[in-house]
């Protein structure tokens, strides 16, 4: 979702930058986790198995969040639960923080056999990030676990618990946000913000799990891992569910948006087009997630009202068609947008895209009178909003431009859009999709 | 509830008697037997009950909401025993949750006093100790906590179950032959959620955190229900959207408006009917709302054209299912789903559009779709005829059988009509306004098949 599909490239050329050196950096822990077990041997082989087993399912169950985000939860809690580990039973738990990363690191590239295998991607990225948050956690807890007042007190226990879990999600969103800044082009508090707020929910799941575990190990042994991996295996699936319909959402509505297309209305692939154009737009102006994904949808069926006329407009370009033609093609797909209930923010959008970003002369008074008949409030004076702004450049240039990519053709498009800026089109706007045309061009070469 | 026939008054009867009773002897047995920190647990754990039970998500595929309070329930089983499992249970009476009626309450509290007891029963049957699991009853307890769990499940799911088959049906949300069990994803979240229960037990006697662990025993519960949550409301969203997006594509044509939702609903009762599992259920539905979405690719002059077709026409026409698959084909939901979609105009004699398959070769969903989409087509009016009776159309059906339908599936939908019955859409608004959206000839109407101009 929201992902720019990228050619394919030998697999370390497609790795960016960023995630070359998260992927350094995880392997030089690796190595040396390694070869300090290799020099001590595993105090407790037993434990270290059931949290290692524990952790290569998790990273087989992987799922994937809204957003292209790859989460394992059970992979993150097994791994949590083992670096926070004080006792199994009565004997209690000894081994080092680099033993965790050790444990850790095995059971993930076990876990991830079968993916590679398959044939599907095999997340190097995701699982480094997921490695040093539960590094950072295993090597600041472990020094801890054998003094005496963690050990005694469980309020001690419960609040260092509490930080570290806090601390290992917050490493984690750092990592992933610098990884979208990157690969995506976002801001990153932006980045940052939009990576808390998808990770919060699973997060708070894992650390409580992670701490449930560790405590639970005292009373049960190595049972409490089969016993607390069935409710989180339902949280996985309930995540699952909600991130797979939100898939089937976008695919639908990106596959409907077509049917414009297909009737003749609009050129081939232009809602698509538009769509990926306004999300890339979008984030070069700093929106949220959230706020992208209702520009998705508006720009995907920013069309939708042109199935209402009769007869498709010559060539589709709503561009070329007189202000009151282009008012009414937006409110007819605004009012088709409405009778769903639950997209009034994508209609507003599609509605107020004809809107020339500063109100002046005949559009003005067509938009009010239009207003005033609809019966809507009328903001007439008030500029649409963002995402309407980026719709309509959007969709301008990609009536002018359509899937060429010739040069003069774009730089031609972008002058004229930059002629309008005046009243037509939001400078701003336009400077972020000459930004983004021009990356296109360079990626493209 | 919506109305109750007299089975189901009876049945409700049954249920709340037997709930009653095993709920009486507990508070007898209670009274005798329970100490203080027996009854300090028992009220902790009815006070989670209470928290879980009150904050339910109702899901989309039934009538009934989802709670996690089989957690606390199953807690109950291991620290409490049979009596106080049940009074757990019975907390339910007194649900927070807004909107329920007095009977759906007593039903709800029966419910889980029988599930409950029963799960202790079994518990103990098992040879599980009734006690604060320590050390010592790690793994052995697992065996019969798993059996109670079960259990607890069978009889909340079966009870229910039950219930639900005596209600009146409320739109084609619960389908009819799906048997007693919810979803096995439901299943499984039950399953779940019972786990935690041990979890629960055996934190409690915990030396660190002791009862408190509840809290953080509820955590996972309370993301995943916010998950089911928004899956539920996605889900809302979803099929709304696509209603909505199916209308804009109507608007071409005044006369098959409410088309597409019509047939998606005549193939997911029939689909029902004939016992399809609930995914494929929701599946059909999908499929009938987009069987005619490749129209728009038809031009409208040839839509609305009088008088015979010519051949091109006539393909231009014929080639709507395929368009259709074009358009749909990249939404990833079952692959039936579209095979429904370009088959449904085949007909059972091979003389059908576009492959010309014949009898079984035809796919499931589109001898489904096939059968919804004419009948709508007949009990709704055209420029050139009035809308037909239902039981003009279901002759209409049956003299179709065998040669355009499947016969098995038009006596299953006849059989699904006489019990639901059928709303035929309203006339059409045929004020000059709209009157560029007229068509003259109907494609899926089997009674009055598309003319096309002689060639020689």
């Amino acid at each position: 979702m929201m992902t720019t599909p990228r050619p394919s490239r030998p697999a370390w050329q497609a790795m960016d930058s960023g995630e070359l050196l998260l992927v350094a950096v995880a392997a030089i822990l690796v190595v040396a986790a390694v070869a300090q077990t290799a020099a001590s041997g595993f105090a407790q082989p037993r434990i270290a198995l059931a949290f290692g087993g524990l952790i290569a399912l998790g990273e087989l169950l992987r799922l994937e969040l809204p957003g292209a985000r790859q989460a394992a939860p059970i992979a993150s809690a097994g791994a949590i639960a083992y670096a926070m580990l004080l006792r199994v039973g009565a004997v209690p738990a000894l081994h080092p923080p680099l033993h965790v990363i050790a444990v850790a690191a095995a059971g993930m590239t076990v876990g991830a056999l079968p993916h590679v295998a398959a044939g599907r991607p095999a997340g190097l990225a995701g699982m480094a990030s997921r490695l040093v948050a539960v590094a950072c956690v295993a090597l600041l807890f472990r020094p801890l676990a054998g003094l005496d007042v963690v050990a005694r007190h469980w309020w001690a226990a419960l609040a260092v618990m509490g930080a570290l879990v806090a601390l290992g999600w917050l490493v984690k969103c750092l990592i992933e946000a610098l990884l979208r800044a990157d690969a995506l082009r976002v801001r990153f508090g932006v980045a940052l913000s939009d990576e808390m707020r998808a990770q919060l929910p699973l997060g708070v799941a894992i650390g409580a799990s992670s701490m449930l575990v560790a405590f639970a190990a005292e009373v049960m042994g190595l049972a409490a891992l089969a016993v607390f991996i069935v409710p989180l295996l339902v949280t996985q699936l309930a995540f699952r569910r909600y991130a797979g319909i939100r898939d089937t959402y976008l695919q639908t509505v990106r596959a409907l948006a077509r049917v414009t297309e297909v009737g003749g209305y609009v050129e081939s692939g232009h809602a698509r087009r538009v769509g990926g154009l306004a999300v890339a737009v979008g984030r070069e102006l700093g929106m949220r997630e959230p706020d992208l994904l209702e520009l998705e949808y508006a720009a995907l069926m920013h069309d939708i009202g042109q199935l209402s006329l009769r007869e498709p407009i010559p060539g589709g370009a709503t561009v070329l068609v007189s202000p009151a033609d282009q008012c009414r093609i937006a409110e007819l797909g605004a009012g088709v947008i409405e009778q769903a209930g639950v997209l009034d923010g994508v209609a507003d959008l599609v509605r107020r895209q004809y809107q020339p970003w500063r109100a002046t002369g005949v559009s003005a008074g067509a938009r009010s009178a239009d207003r005033s008949a609809a019966g809507a409030p009328a903001p007439s004076d008030a500029a649409p909003p963002v995402g309407s702004r980026i719709i309509r450049a959007a969709n301008a240039f990609d009536d002018l431009v359509g899937a060429s990519s010739d040069r003069d053709r774009t730089m031609a498009a972008l002058e004229r859009l930059r002629l309008d800026t005046a009243s037509e089109y939001d400078p701003a706007v336009v400077e972020a999709l000459s930004r983004v045309a021009a990356r296109r061009r360079s990626a493209r070469r | 509830m919506a109305r109750l026939s007299r089975a189901a008054w009876l049945y409700l009867a049954a249920v709340v008697a037997a709930g009653g009773l095993v709920l009486a002897r507990s508070i007898v047995s209670v009274r005798s037997d329970l100490d203080v920190p027996g009854s300090v647990t028992l009220a902790v754990l009815a006070g989670l009950f209470l928290l879980c039970d009150s904050l339910p998500t109702t899901l989309t595929t039934r009538q009934s909401a989802w709670s996690p309070s089989a957690s606390p329930t199953l807690a109950a089983v291991v620290l409490l025993g049979p009596a106080g499992a049940a009074l757990v249970g019975a907390t339910s009476l007194l649900s927070l949750r807004r909107g329920l009626r007095l009977t759906e309450r007593a039903f709800n509290g029966a419910m889980n006093v029988l599930a409950a007891f029963t799960a202790a029963e079994v518990y103990l049957a098992l040879g599980g100790p009734v006690a604060v699991p320590s050390r010592a009853s790690f793994p052995w307890i697992i065996a019969p906590f798993a059996a109670a769990a079960a259990a607890h499940v069978l009889v909340n799911h079966g009870v229910l179950g039950g219930m639900l088959k005596l209600l009146p049906q409320q739109g084609d949300a619960w389908p009819r032959r799906r048997g007693a069990f919810g979803t096995p994803a439901l299943l499984a979240s039950d399953l779940g959620y019972a786990a935690l229960g041990l979890l629960m037990a055996a934190l409690w006697s915990h030396r660190v955190v002791g009862p408190s662990a509840a809290v953080l025993v509820l955590v996972p519960l309370f993301v995943a229900r916010w998950a089911m949550g928004q899956f539920a409301a996605q889900e809302r969203a979803y099929a709304a959207t696509m209603a909505a997006l199916c209308q804009a594509v109507e608007t071409k044509d005044l006369y098959t408006r409410g088309h597409s939702e019509r047939v998606s609903k005549g193939a997911a009762m029939l689909a029902s009917e004939i016992g399809m599992r609930a995914e494929r259920v929701s599946a059909i539905r999908y499929a009938g709302m987009l069987h005619d979405v490749g129209k728009l690719g038809v031009p409208t002059k040839v839509l609305q054209k009088e008088g015979p077709l010519t051949e091109e026409e006539l393909a231009a026409i014929q080639l709507h299912p395929m368009r259709g698959l074009e358009i749909v084909r990249e939404i990833g939901f079952l692959d039936e789903a579209l095979n429904g979609i370009m088959h449904h105009h085949e007909r059972i004699d091979g003389r059908g559009y576009p492959l010309g398959l014949a009898g079984d070769e035809i796919p499931e969903f589109a001898r489904v779709i096939a059968v919804a989409d004419a009948f709508d087509s007949m009990t709704s009016n055209r420029s050139y005829r009035g809308a037909r009776e239902v039981g003009e159309a279901i002759g209409e059906l049956r003299r179709w059988s065998g040669t355009q339908f499947d016969p098995a599936l038009v006596d299953a939908f006849i059989a699904a009509l006489a019990r639901e019955g059928w709303e035929r859409p309203a006339p059409p608004d045929l004020t000059p306004e709209h009157e560029d959206a007229l068509a003259a000839q109907d494609h899926d109407d089997p009674t009055a098949p598309l003319r096309v101009i002689e060639s020689r």
